[in-house]
């Protein structure tokens, strides 16, 4: 599956600076993994000690929080689109 | 638009940002989270610095505003931007007190603070200080209504271009009370959560100061305010308990953080004081985290009146449980019903109108200490943070109607005989 993922500036220095990039993966995990081969150093900042996304890290598919769908098993399809949003702020 | 020249004051007590995890530095610029592990940064101080510039005696002879406490505060103009912010009432309650059982209870007041009726302008008249400090000409927040007040207000006061983000569906007072500032306002079709994100991608790309984003840090420090106005109001002493409600958990966490600070440079004696928090049940991801003994939170969908704190994925929700827990406090959530009987109850024991938010706190009040979880003596401070006139609808139709009578004695005194035969009845229905 080809996504499209929109990385959040703190992350742009493992992309060359690009603010989208394409990525392949059956799932949020498995997305995360493919970053990981194309730019790496990344998931070791999107995700804590245990694999899992980081605490205030949230992470969309189509504009839909993961936590309201499968988590990182949440199935990805064609033309998806994923954002990365650092969660501080508001309030 | 023209601005004040800023004019910058020696000694300043502030000194770099720092992440709340890992405790990475940062320099004192327009950033809000930390690079390695996104969480906040928090503003870091040299309280030897605030230890000589302050005493209870330089406070008091200060300004009658938040500008009284400005060494505690990330701001180096000598000339901050006052508007009268701050130095709300703090009542000592008497009526509700005793409805409720308890013999110790203050109300702080910021349904009365100044410009715009809210605690928000604590909040803002600092960030927008700090981001004139900092080069920003153009200010702009995501709001659930009072800090959009806040933010048109205020920057007009300055000088400042604004651009306002609130979702759609807000109370008619709270967008009105925006426009008449004329800022550019957007409303959003969606809710609170969705208009933050939209407002975390404008912020990276439009080089604007959102007080709640890319300013966070400094913007959340002026909600120490109503942690230092209450130890000063109080004669110099801590209270034994705070309620407050919960939206972001920001203001729960810098109350907090200001009557630690008061204790660390010596102007108040140190003290555990029980932090409680309040919640709308449409709206409660903390309080539930809290009552099933999580230490994160789950986002909710909201659903509840409440609107000024509904917020369903709350950037410090992690840190007002770990702050409720460790000070002995609980965390709470009422129904919308129980909201609009807490207003109604603080404006007939008290005589404050307060917004569904103060609702909710009052709610949550009468729920604990109905539990038993307050303790009738001990000295507690509950905050109230809005006015009720911007969120009118909330008690339409649960408040009675006036008694429409003829310029005719006896038509008034036909209704006024029908009142109290009205009353007696509730009377005999209720126990006082």
């Amino acid at each position: 599956m080809t996504v499209k993922v929109l990385v959040p500036t703190p992350l742009q220095k493992f992309t060359n600076n690009q603010a989208t990039i394409e990525c392949n993966g059956g799932n949020i995990d498995e997305l995360i993994d493919a970053l990981e081969n194309n730019c790496p150093g990344i998931k070791a900042r999107i995700c804590d000690e245990t694999g899992k996304p980081r605490r205030f890290l949230n992470l969309y598919v189509n504009s839909e929080d993961i936590r309201f769908l499968e988590g990182t098993d949440t199935a990805l399809s064609d033309g998806d689109e994923v954002s990365i949003v650092p969660a501080v702020a508001g309030g | 638009m023209t601005q004040t020249p800023i004019k910058t004051s020696q000694g300043r007590t502030f000194t770099n940002l720092v992440s709340k995890e890992g405790g990475v530095k940062y320099p004192l610029e327009a950033i809000n989270v930390c690079e390695e592990t996104f969480s906040p940064l928090e503003v870091a101080y040299d309280y030897d610095e605030i230890r000589r510039q302050v005493s209870r005696e330089s406070i008091a002879a200060g300004p009658n505003s938040i500008w009284r406490y400005k060494a505690f505060l990330p701001v180096e103009s000598e000339n901050p931007i006052d508007v009268g912010t701050g130095m709300t009432p703090l009542v000592k309650s008497n009526r509700l007190a005793r409805r409720l059982g308890l013999k110790n209870l203050y109300i702080k007041n910021d349904a009365v603070n100044m410009p715009t009726l809210s605690f928000k302008d604590r909040v803002v008249s600092v960030a927008l200080t700090r981001a004139r400090e900092l080069g920003f000409s153009t200010v702009s927040c995501a709001s659930t209504g009072n800090l959009a007040n806040s933010t048109a207000a205020i920057a007009a006061h300055a000088g400042m271009d604004c651009c306002v983000f609130i979702p759609a569906d807000l109370e008619a007072g709270k967008v009105l009370g925006t426009l008449i500032y004329n800022p550019t306002l957007m409303a959003v079709k969606g809710n609170y959560d969705q208009v933050n994100r939209l407002c975390c991608e404008v912020a990276n790309s439009y080089g604007w100061g959102f007080v709640n984003i890319n300013l966070r840090a400094y913007y959340s420090e002026g909600s120490k305010t109503l942690g230092f106005e209450v130890a000063e109001q109080l004669g110099w002493e801590l209270p034994d308990h705070i309620v407050a409600p919960l939206a972001s958990g920001s203001l729960f966490t810098k109350i907090y953080k200001g009557f630690n600070e008061f204790v660390k440079v010596g102007l108040v004696a140190d003290k555990t004081v029980r932090f409680s928090g309040a919640q709308a049940e449409g709206c409660s991801p903390i309080a539930q985290a809290f009552k099933e003994g999580r230490d994160f939170v789950t986002p909710v969908k909201p659903n509840t009146i409440a609107k000024s704190i509904a917020i369903g994925n709350p950037a410090d929700g992690y840190y007002a449980l770990d702050i409720a827990r460790k000070t002995n406090g609980n965390i709470e959530a009422v129904t919308d019903a129980e909201i609009v009987e807490g207003m109604k109850l603080l404006a007939e024991t008290e005589g404050i109108f307060t917004e569904t938010a103060g609702g909710t706190t009052i709610a949550v009040l009468k729920k604990l200490v109905e539990a038993g979880k307050i303790n009738p003596d001990e000295k507690t401070v509950v905050y109230i943070t809005g006015n009720g006139l911007k969120t009118q609808e909330a008690v339409q139709g649960y408040i009675g109607e006036p008694l429409t009578i003829d310029p005719k004695l006896d038509s008034f005194e036909r209704a006024l005989e029908r009142s109290r035969t009205l009353e007696r009845l509730e009377w005999q229905q209720t126990s006082v």
